[in-house]
């Protein structure tokens, strides 16, 4: 089985859809002739025809209603937002539109469409190339929130997302493209080569969407996580000596309730684990959601790691990413209480 | 040197309550219609159109008359006078407690009509909530219009929309929202799609004038202009954006109409009040997209007579009889007569459909009202909970169970 890094299983989700589905199109800012500004579609223009694979317009707003409309049609667009934190222009498309129009028209009319954008920070992107907006999103209902954390889900998730009849945004861990990221940045970069979730199949294959994945197996606290945090999660479980589980959302809507449910009722504590700022974050919804279904269970408080409530700051990235060494101290902190 | 102070400039209607009604910044000459230019035109050769006025009712042998059949006249007539009717019976139905909010379209019937008729019926149209003759030229059932209004049983949309803002796929009329403008790129995109697929299908999108503010209407002109998308894209330019004049979306500047021009697409300004310079527009837009010379837009100039929707006071803002000052008529008057002064039709024929199509109405809203005008009759709660997604995740599962349905 080929070896392939974020990138490359992407690129053969989106080859693989190309091929086997007139239907498919994929287009956004820089993604034809160029392939991307992170080679995502490298090489799909050159394949599949510059009506398969196309630039657009610097206009998130027009790309979003062009891409509902042609849903709306019954093609099933796969369009690119440069980078999550270009998104907002579209907000209203996603929000009052994309999200909204089966509901509305009862049933008449939907918008299979898919939203990818690269996502997340360690990049040293500051704050306008760095910031992790799936709280919006996932507030909104009518919309599926997916973020993959390695390359074998990266490809599996996005045919799924490609195949479903509802609007999907697919955000894409920038930091996790050339390799895992586990926070540790003052080490030498890693790279998927050679790492089992790095085996990708070449062909069509698909992971459910609302399906999460137990990472980790372990017996005294629960580490909700997604997207970049896993690897980070992985570090700082590590580091604390906790023998805690933990679970990769992979998709934060819909989410995975019985997952997380089951492992928190076996471990009866929990850590959730995000790098946007905290405060009204996806994290909260998981805080509320986990008291309320194993209250009676919980040995602890909850804790959330995240980042800070600021903007996403240019020099003081490893200052506020949150790194393992914040989720290995929240680890030891619920484990106070036992 | 003192340089001397700047001053801002914030632009303010002719005429407020109390004054004499006037159009000052609209600019057209009522005598001459807009020259005909073979559609197959460049459109470097077709800059003038915008500041023209496309008509055919009322000027003497315009290049403009599609030279319809009668039959096709009074079919248009008769939507029209339709329209009318159901507009004036469901804004009473607000008066009386029976719907919960309504719009008409009271002086801009023919737009939509017309469109609706000079298209193919498997175009597309991305509809704003000023063009329900469209339904009613494609013969919609009235009992359901009537049920989506009253939100009831047998509401359409089971329940989830205001009234007036209809989805109607077999009619070729997109859902409607109430957000201003966001669906004008879905036409876009969906004409892109057409194309892509090889089809011979065309869309057609609609704002008021005052949604040409909006990024969304820009964005859509971008695409359709860069894409060649065979789509129309209409400009009902009523004068008015609930109370926000059209000189503040800026009419006193330019013409809706020559927006095209920066995007390098034909640009049609045509009376919205005249069925037949519609008709014509539309169809001379059609043959165009059709013929893969992509989008055109049309600036429909007309007056909007009735307040924006049942919780609008005109008269707070506009001269009480401005309309009746209003340069371009009526449109059903001017389909009317001209039918009548060809001989295609009479006084009395109109008495009689109008009496037809009264009591055609009266029936469909009393068969609503056995099922139930607003609040007296609804869909089941279950409805509330459906089509979120396709299938529904466990957050409406536990969500139903948690209200007992």
């Amino acid at each position: 089985m080929p070896s392939m890094n974020m990138i490359q299983a992407l690129n053969s989700a989106l080859d693989v859809k190309l091929a086997d589905d007139p239907r498919t199109l994929v287009f956004g800012e820089d993604v034809g002739y160029f392939g991307g500004v992170f080679r995502v579609t490298e090489g799909l223009q050159a394949k599949h025809g510059t009506k398969r694979c196309f630039d657009t317009p610097l206009s998130e707003g027009g790309i979003i209603a062009t891409a509902i409309g042609m849903g709306v049609y019954g093609l099933r667009p796969v369009a690119e937002i440069q980078f999550a934190d270009y998104i907002l222009p579209a907000f209203d498309q996603i929000v009052s539109e994309a999200a909204r129009l089966r509901y509305r028209s009862g049933g008449e009319f939907w918008a299979p469409i898919t939203i990818r954008s690269p996502y997340g920070g360690g990049i040293f992107g500051g704050q306008t190339h760095s910031q992790s907006p799936e709280a919006l999103f996932a507030h909104v209902v009518g919309i599926k929130t997916v973020i993959p954390s390695t390359p074998y889900d990266a490809k599996g998730l996005l045919i799924a997302a490609i195949e479903e009849d509802d609007p999907v945004i697919f955000f894409e861990p920038k930091r996790l493209y050339n390799g895992p990221f586990d926070g540790r940045h003052d080490q030498a970069l890693r790279t998927w080569a050679g790492l089992p979730e790095a085996e990708v199949p070449e062909g069509h294959y698909k992971i459910p969407l609302g399906k999460a994945a137990v990472v980790r197996e372990g017996a005294e606290a629960t580490v909700l996580a997604y997207g970049t945090m896993v690897h980070v999660a992985k570090a700082g479980i590590e580091d604390s000596g906790v023998d805690a589980e933990l679970i990769d959302l992979r998709s934060i809507v819909p989410l995975d309730i019985e997952t997380v449910t089951a492992s928190v009722q076996k471990t009866g504590r929990c850590v959730i684990l995000h790098e946007a700022s905290r405060f009204g974050g996806y994290g909260a919804e998981l805080s509320a959601l986990v008291q309320e279904r194993c209250f009676w269970m919980l040995k602890s408080p909850i804790e959330r790691v995240c980042g800070w409530d600021t903007p996403y700051p240019h020099a003081f990235e490893w200052d506020y990413f949150p790194g393992p060494a914040r989720l290995a101290r929240a680890l030891l902190k619920v484990m106070e209480n036992s | 040197m003192k340089k001397p102070p700047l001053s801002l400039y914030i632009p303010q209607p002719p005429a407020r309550p109390g004054d004499k009604a006037r159009f000052d910044h609209l600019s057209f000459d009522l005598g001459a219609a807009a020259r005909m230019p073979d559609w197959r035109t460049p459109e470097t050769e077709l800059r003038d159109l915008p500041y023209g006025l496309v008509r055919v009712l009322g000027v003497e042998g315009s290049a403009w008359d599609p030279h319809l059949a009668p039959e096709v006249m009074r079919k248009g007539l008769r939507a029209m006078v339709q329209t009318r009717l159901f507009e004036d019976r469901f804004f009473r139905a607000h008066r009386q407690g029976k719907v919960s909010f309504f719009m008409k379209s009271t002086g801009e019937e023919a737009i939509g009509v017309a469109q609706s008729m000079a298209l193919e019926p498997s175009d597309m149209c991305f509809p704003t909530y000023r063009v329900q003759g469209w339904l009613l030229a494609r013969g919609y059932p009235l009992e359901k219009m009537i049920n989506q209004l009253y939100s009831n049983e047998r509401d359409p949309l089971h329940g989830r929309q205001l009234p007036v803002l209809y989805s109607a796929r077999d009619y070729g009329f997109y859902s409607l929202s109430g957000n201003l403008g966001s669906r004008f790129g879905h036409a876009v995109g969906w004409a892109m799609a057409s194309a892509y697929s090889g089809d011979t299908r065309i869309a057609l999108g609609y704002v008021g004038e005052g949604t040409t503010a909006e990024g969304a209407f820009h964005e859509a002109l971008t695409f359709a202009s860069v894409y060649r998308a065979p789509v129309i894209l209409a400009v009902t330019n009523n004068q008015w954006a609930i109370s926000t004049f059209a000189g503040v979306a800026g009419a006193e500047r330019t013409t809706f109409a020559a927006k095209a021009l920066a995007y390098g697409i034909p640009g049609l300004r045509v009376d919205g009040n005249d069925f037949l310079a519609i008709w014509s527009a539309t169809c001379w837009a059609a043959s165009r997209a059709r013929a893969n010379l992509g989008p055109t837009l049309i600036e429909f100039v007309t007056y909007r007579v009735a307040g924006h929707s049942t919780s609008d006071d005109p008269t707070r803002y506009r001269p009480k009889d401005e309309g009746e000052h209003w340069p371009l008529g009526d449109p059903v008057e001017r389909l009317k007569d001209h039918l009548i002064a060809a001989g295609h039709w009479t006084a009395e024929r109109q008495e009689q459909m109008e009496a037809e199509l009264f009591d055609e109405l009266r029936e469909a809203q009393k068969a609503a009202e056995m099922v139930g005008s607003f609040g007296k009759s609804k869909p089941p709660v279950s409805e509330m909970f459906n089509d979120v997604f396709k299938d529904p995740d466990w957050r409406v599962t536990e969500q139903r169970r948690e209200l007992g349905i």
